[in-house]
């Protein structure tokens, strides 16, 4: 089905004019990322963010509010299905992110059968939704993948500290939903784990609000759950060149159906939140080497002050996730908070739960975090879960579809 | 049954069973001919039309009345086709039904009591509604499939009960299980009449607000709490055994009678997974026996029953969701043998053996066949 002639239902039909004024916003808040993105006929009056395009969304787009992450585990051991089920996902993200309902949408259909979408995020804005699909290194034991693996898709190394629990590590795959609209995130989720029961189960998944870091410099440096800012130095959405050096896959990189993609580090990390409000400001401070207030480096004034990194203390995390501590080693962070309630012993179980992209993971996350293995930040962080996932390009087309350039012949 | 269900929801799901297809209030066609208006009072129930074409009719009530009331059509043997609750005074409610050609009543229930005050009406020639035959066929060997169910569990039932009254506490455990089979292979027909379940098979959590679980609950899981909790049998559970066999009886001259149609078997062996997927899989249903497997194995049977007579015409309409069922029905089942030694025998893993790794494998598994089951319907229909 196309999306210009549907009949169903559409969240962008239910905005109106109001949506005319959200396209503005979208187009300043979106940058030059957005609107260099191919425009096609999902392109909505509304505040969406562009499916199609060289690299997938959610990645370099400006950074929404709140985030559904899923990871899956592959059920099916036949590829046809499974190759069909990433057709399905993509017709029914395209329609999503566009702010329409998935396939004949969530009214008006057989009344003896269940809607084919589930109907909650029916009114509400398209709230910059972007779905961000990854394949983990399990999915590469199956369907005769093996030869297919990226190098770069290596199996993470024990980092210092970890306590990693299996139940929310790993997965055959992972998508990704950010959104404005918590509503709308877990709508998508929701939508394509049920497109996929039968073929793919959910092994684990997290919520996120508050961003913790900006791909938009302009706009102000998010703040994370210690109240620091987190990300000022993030790679922006508009610096093509850094993204090119450090995020994209080129084309000159193996393997060749990797080209335009990026490695995504998820991490979910519990904060000992208690523990560090009872912690001193001085010590606070020493710990990131940045103020509390301004952000300001150690000895700097501003936060966007060039850090003097030896004024800071020799385990200040800051200093020690530097890239010019670490070779130059980069990454784009997209990480969100958490808060799941709390632990049975009272204790808030909340934390950061940290996204990066890189164009390699044995030059971007593990060298920085090799190197945080000292970080006096640890005695308030433990790394509770942990996955990696090889992200592959963007969809191009309306005829294209997640993970072609892995599942084809071709590319 | 499904924990805490208020009786309100069990009469939608009697209804829901009942009318030939369901009743959402999607059109908003005003076709006089099928406008029936329904002026309710305290004392009256006046329509403005006592015979009209069948096919899809629309009851547009009007409460003129000072008491909150309800309004329904009838078969002439009171089964429901379609009804609507708490319309206030001085309000408006439209209730629509599609209805085959026949006598009907319709009953306005002043203060939601009694047997209201009726209408006898007729719904004439016109577009009845044309089936399948094949799919008559369905029905009624669905309908004879219920019918022998039950007629198959009333001398389980009664070796349960006669062991109960025999104060054999390790016969009545053992008897246990296989007295519900039959039960849960047929359970939204069974729970179609809406007060049969409550009686047989409501959990200590499904009483309702003010019930008294001292007096109030009855049937299986009120046996089952005393012989594997409480570990003894007393005068009330023998005379709790006898009950059980009386409602039973209640069950089996009834079911013969339940209104079924190719969409609520289509939809009830959908419900079947869904009793699974929220009963069984968690543990809740058997939580003093661990007897869910059993139950879990009986609820799929009866959905594979129900998916099997509708088979040849869904194949027909979507060939790809019969091959999906039948992969997803093959994959349930050969994972729930691995829970029984003797594949022909219904002596399953107790479920507190289950580790939490394995309930998931389940869950997943159910969740994989009641997805595609859910578009069942669709396919009958089409």
């Amino acid at each position: 089905m196309t999306d210009t002639n549907s009949p169903s239902p559409s969240r962008r039909s239910l905005l109106g004019w109001g949506g005319a004024g959200l396209a503005l916003g979208a187009a300043a808040a979106g940058g030059a990322v957005a609107m260099a993105r191919t425009e096609d006929d999902t392109e909505p009056a509304g505040s969406a963010i562009a499916f199609h395009g060289p690299h997938q969304a959610g990645i370099a787009t400006p950074v929404q509010d709140r985030l559904h992450f899923a990871a899956f585990d592959v059920t099916t051991d036949d590829r046809e299905a499974f190759v069909q089920l990433l057709k399905d996902w993509t017709a029914a993200a395209r329609r999503m992110t566009a702010g329409h309902a998935v396939g004949e949408g969530a009214f008006g259909g057989l009344a003896e059968a269940p809607p084919d979408d589930t109907g909650e995020a029916l009114g509400l804005k398209p709230s910059r939704l972007t779905l961000t699909i990854g394949f983990g290194p399990s999915l590469f034991e199956k369907f005769d993948l093996a030869d297919r693996r990226p190098e770069a898709l290596v199996d993470l190394p024990k980092f210092a500290g970890d306590n990693l629990d299996k139940n929310r590590s790993g997965g055959d795959l992972c998508i990704q939903a950010c959104a404005d609209d918590p509503q709308v995130a877990v709508h998508a989720v929701r939508n394509l784990a049920r497109i996929g029961f039968g073929k793919v189960v959910i092994k684990w998944s997290q919520l996120g609000f508050g961003k913790t870091s900006s791909t938009t410099p302009e706009a102000q440096t998010p703040r994370n759950l210690m109240g620091f800012k987190d990300g000022t130095r993030n790679i922006a959405g508009t610096e093509t060149d850094r993204l090119k050096k450090f995020v994209w896959v080129d084309e000159k990189d193996e393997p060749a159906w990797m080209a335009g993609g990026s490695y995504l580090v998820a991490r979910r990390i519990r904060m000992h939140i208690e523990t560090w409000d009872r912690t001193s400001l001085q010590e606070q401070e020493d710990i990131f080497g940045r103020d509390k207030g301004e952000g300001a480096p150690v000895g700097k004034a501003k936060e966007r002050d060039e850090p003097f990194l030896k004024a800071m203390k020799p385990d200040a995390h800051v200093r020690l996730a530097h890239p010019d501590t670490n070779h130059g080693a980069t990454i784009l962070r997209r990480g969100y908070s958490f808060t799941d309630g709390t632990d049975g012993l009272g204790r808030l179980d909340a934390g950061l739960f940290f996204l990066a992209y890189q164009r390699d993971v044995r030059k971007g996350f593990i060298p920085i975090q090799r190197s945080l293995a000292t970080d006096a930040l640890n005695e308030y962080i433990q790394h509770v879960g942990s996955a990696l996932f090889a992200v592959p390009p963007g969809v191009r087309d309306k005829d294209d579809w997640w993970g072609r350039t892995l599942f084809s012949k071709e590319a | 049954m499904r924990p805490a269900r208020p009786a309100s929801v069990v009469i939608a799901a009697a209804a829901a069973l009942a009318a030939v297809t369901g009743c959402t209030e999607k059109s908003d066609a005003k076709d006089g001919d099928h406008v029936i208006n329904v002026t309710a009072t305290d004392d009256k129930c006046q329509v403005s039309k006592k015979e009209f074409p069948a096919g899809h009719i629309e009851l547009a009530v009007e409460n003129k009345g000072s008491k909150v009331t309800e309004v329904y059509v009838l078969f002439p043997d009171d089964r429901v086709v379609t009804e609507r609750e708490n319309i206030g005074p001085g309000t408006k409610q439209r209730v629509t039904a599609e209805v085959k050609a026949g006598d009907y009543q319709i009953a306005c229930k002043p203060g939601m009591k009694g047997d209201g005050i009726r209408q006898a009406v007729k719904a004439t020639g016109g577009k009845a509604v044309q089936r399948d035959p094949r799919l008559d066929k369905a029905v009624a060997a669905y309908r004879a499939y219920a019918q022998a169910q039950a007629d198959e569990t009333l001398p389980k039932a009664e070796a349960f009960a006669e062991a109960v009254k025999d104060g054999d506490l390790e016969a009545a455990k053992k008897a246990y299980a296989p007295s519900r089979i039959g039960w849960e292979r047929t359970e939204p027909v069974a729970e179609s009449f809406g007060d049969i379940d409550p009686k047989v098979d409501v959990r200590e959590d499904g009483l309702e607000d003010g019930q008294d679980p001292a007096t109030d609950w009855t049937g299986w899981h009120r046996l089952e709490k005393a012989l594997w909790q409480d570990k003894k049998i007393g005068d009330r559970e023998k005379d709790l055994a006898d009950l059980l066999i009386k409602d039973l009886k209640d069950w089996q001259n009834r079911v013969g009678k339940a209104e079924i149609t190719p969409t609520s078997m289509a939809n009830g062996a959908k419900e079947l997974l869904d009793e699974v997927a929220t009963g069984k899989v968690t543990g809740e249903e058997e939580r003093y026996s661990h007897t869910d497997l059993v139950d879990f194995k009986a609820n799929v049977e009866g959905a594979r029953k129900s998916y099997d007579l509708l088979k040849p015409v869904a194949k027909e309409n979507d060939a790809a969701l019969v091959t999906e069922l039948d992969e997803q029905f093959a994959a349930l089942d050969k994972l729930l043998d691995q829970y029984r030694p003797n594949p022909t025998s219904y002596d399953f893993t107790s479920y507190d053996k289950v580790g939490k790794a394995d309930r998931k494998e389940l869950s997943d598994a159910v969740n994989a066949l009641a997805e595609p089951l859910s578009k069942l319907a669709a396919a009958v229909v089409k």
